[in-house]
């Protein structure tokens, strides 16, 4: 007897995209059509022109893996990678068009928070409501109705109708339903997003504690840190098709380096070197494992490869690379003449500056590179020139995500002494 | 632990629907009570509404139809209870047509992100018509009062009747749910068959009319409006005395609401499967 609770083989999900046409199906357009599909039964040739506005679109194409009992698997993906369409077709929302799912248990889908939340009824009712859509009986909701109170800390505003509700407290109160369901296996798509940083905190506790219950999650994120923090494993999908499936860590730090490995690496085109003194070839980024890439893990550092050109010998030569965060806020710049002196001789050079790891916080980052004789000359400058990003994997700020802590991180000493007892 | 295994495939098995049916029976109750609970928020003077309504529509037929046209009443009963005998089924048939077909678009939130049998979305709608229905139901007390009008021991078997109002509001609002969801054309339809029903349907009158004018052969005909016979029924059941039951016109009507029922549960079944993509 094997303890495998979801079964999953060869799924398939087939949408028909219609171009040029109205975005309802009207009974005109059915009678219309109808009436093309008798003529084109007499007419072979007249086929294809009646399937000219329709393309076959394959969300998901033979999709197959298993999932044992307690085990904690995130889907990872882009955007439109058929992460969605997977965990609507595990939570039967839609009907597969090939293949078949085998599923052991009780599932709660929480594909997002607040379903059927209706605005003019009260907290009280909504809880109602929404625990019966889900799924619990009556008597379930009532024998749990204090927790989930208190779970959300909406107590004052039980008989509030939910459109005067902050955002935040309607969140609370819907994730807080949906947390206390006890199901087998929890199905969670980017719920977490919403919420300030200590619910979602809260939220994901919850969710772990599922996890030690030895109940089954599957977990769709964008989120790497939250993905290693609560999954042991990852399922990584690329157009509808399963790119690679084992251990968490190792799917996330392969999913962070792929795709962007050309927008890590920019070669510059000068049209008259001839006439410069100096110019710049190219300007990559790479990882710890030395691989070109624009996405970086916050616990490793970040090296940049600078290659130029010098024509002649240039006295008081200096290099600047400028980092600047998302909102356009230089962070820091360094100079070539802290380490290297200031005259250069003609040649080809390539430089390598190394970015500490646990230093720039989670986000987009720009470069700006200029060589300059400083105060006099600008020889050759790119303004944001390369653009990269860095993940929270698991800095010690991790759990402070979404507050405003700063733009570095700073690992400062603490000294404590105890002055009375 | 819940060892059953639920299969997901192309073509779902049958017995599972029906027992995930019998899973969330609950959530029928719930989702008539949020829609008449919300129906009423922020009004001044709530649950009266579901009075005056049927109330005056009654005033407005008995005035129109008695008095204006002179229409004869059925027997010895008065004509504002023959006329509110017909509104009451007429009433819950359309309303739960109205609500009925727009209940999944108005869900349609509910449908792309939650999973429960869906059949339970168009049927809560027909329930809270029942609700209204039998709030009126409270009219037609008053009225009996009022003309110290009595009925017969044919007032036990309104039961009966009321199911086949059930079975034809069903039946007519599943076609209906399922079509919209995919034409939203049904829109603009519904409203049209509402009113126009209204018209067709022996409520401002009395079906008798029809024989009497043209021939028993068109009442025949006028019988394949399901809604003739349940209307028909009710009155017979209500009224007593003198007020007859039009047998093969009867048979007809059950017969077109059964078939009804049975195929709109068929074609929601079979169009239930895309409503996710479609909506």
């Amino acid at each position: 007897m094997s303890d495998t609770i979801i079964r999953v083989e060869n799924l398939s999900k087939k949408y028909i995209l219609r171009h040029k046409e109205e975005s309802y199906k009207t009974f005109r357009g059915a009678i219309t059509g109808a009436g093309k599909s008798l003529v084109n039964a007499f007419n072979p040739r007249g086929k294809k022109e009646a399937n000219s506005g329709k393309e076959e679109f394959w969300a998901l194409k033979d999709v197959s893996f298993e999932v044992k009992q307690g085990d904690r698997v995130a889907i990872i993906g882009r955007n439109g990678a058929g992460k969605s369409t997977l965990l609507k077709i595990l939570s039967r929302i839609t009907a597969p068009t090939n293949g078949s799912i085998r599923i052991k248990g009780r599932v709660a889908s929480l594909l997002e928070v607040g379903t059927g939340f209706h605005p003019e009824l009260t907290g009280r009712e909504n809880i109602f409501l929404n625990g019966a859509i889900l799924g619990m009986s009556k008597v379930e909701i009532q024998r749990k109705f204090d927790e989930i109170v208190a779970f959300a800390e909406v107590e004052k505003f039980l008989d509030t109708p939910v459109k005067r509700y902050s955002s935040g407290m309607y969140v609370r109160l819907a994730f807080a339903v949906a947390a206390h369901l006890e199901p087998e296996i929890l199905i969670v798509d980017e719920v977490l997003a919403v919420g300030d940083a200590q619910f979602q905190r809260k939220c994901l506790g919850k969710m772990e504690d599922v996890g030690k219950e030895g109940r089954t999650v599957l977990f769709v994120s964008h989120n790497m840190a939250t993905v290693t923090s609560l999954c042991q494993r990852g399922i990584w999908l690329v157009s509808g098709q399963v790119n690679m499936d084992g251990d968490a860590e190792q799917v996330t730090s392969k999913y962070l380096t792929c795709g962007a490995e050309h927008s890590g690496d920019v070669v510059l085109n000068n049209s008259n070197k001839l006439l410069q003194r100096f110019y710049f070839k190219r300007v990559s980024l790479l990882n710890s494992d030395k691989n070109i890439t624009s996405n970086f893990d916050i616990r490793k550092p970040i090296r940049i490869h600078l290659e130029y050109s010098v024509t002649q010998t240039i006295k008081d030569l200096e290099i600047s690379i400028q980092v600047d965060n998302y909102s356009g806020i230089t962070i820091f710049t360094t100079n070539r003449s802290s380490s290297i002196s200031s005259t250069i001789s003609k040649g080809n050079y390539i430089s390598e500056i190394e970015i500490p790891a646990l230093f720039l916080v989670s986000g987009t980052y720009t470069l700006e590179i200029a060589a300059h004789i400083p105060n006099v000359e600008i020889l050759c400058q790119y303004k944001s020139l390369i653009t990269f990003e860095i993940e929270e994997t698991g800095s010690h700020m991790a759990m402070y995500k979404d507050n405003d802590f700063g733009v570095v991180l700073a690992n400062i000493p603490w000294k404590e002494k105890c002055l009375t007892i | 632990m819940n060892s059953k295994e639920l299969v997901i495939e192309a073509d779902r098995i049958e017995s599972q629907y029906w027992r995930d049916l019998w899973k969330y029976r609950e959530l029928f109750y719930f989702l008539a009570w949020r829609d008449i609970l919300v129906r009423y928020k922020q009004t001044a003077i709530g649950m009266a509404w579901a009075l005056i309504r049927p109330f005056l529509t009654m005033v407005v037929f008995s005035f129109v139809f008695g008095n204006l046209a002179k229409l004869p009443a059925e027997g010895t009963a008065p004509y504002p209870i023959m006329v509110f005998a017909a509104l009451l089924p007429w009433q819950f048939f359309s309303g739960a047509l109205s609500e009925c077909s727009n209940s999944l678009i108005a869900n349609a939130n509910l449908l792309a992100k939650v999973y429960f049998p869906r059949l339970i979305v168009p049927t809560s709608a027909v329930i809270v018509s029942f609700v209204d229905f039998l709030i009126s139901g409270m009219i037609l007390l008053g009225l009996m009062a009022y003309y110290n009008f009595v009925p017969d021991w044919r007032i036990l078997t309104l039961p009966l009747f009321i199911a086949i109002a059930f079975a034809a509001s069903i039946g007519t609002g599943l076609w209906l749910a399922a079509l919209t969801v995919e034409y939203r054309d049904f829109r603009y339809v519904v409203p049209f068959i509402v009113q126009f029903g209204l018209y067709v349907s022996p409520v401002g009158f009395s079906s008798k009319i029809i024989a009497e004018r043209y021939s028993e052969q068109v009442r025949l005909l006028y019988s394949l409006n399901p809604m003739v016979g349940v209307i028909d029924g009710f009155r017979w059941a209500i009224l007593g005395g003198e007020s007859q039951i039009y047998l093969p016109g009867f048979a007809l009507s059950l017969a077109l609401v059964i078939l009804l029922l049975l195929s709109g549960i068929w074609y929601f079944r079979r169009m239930e499967r895309t409503f996710a993509d479609v909506i």
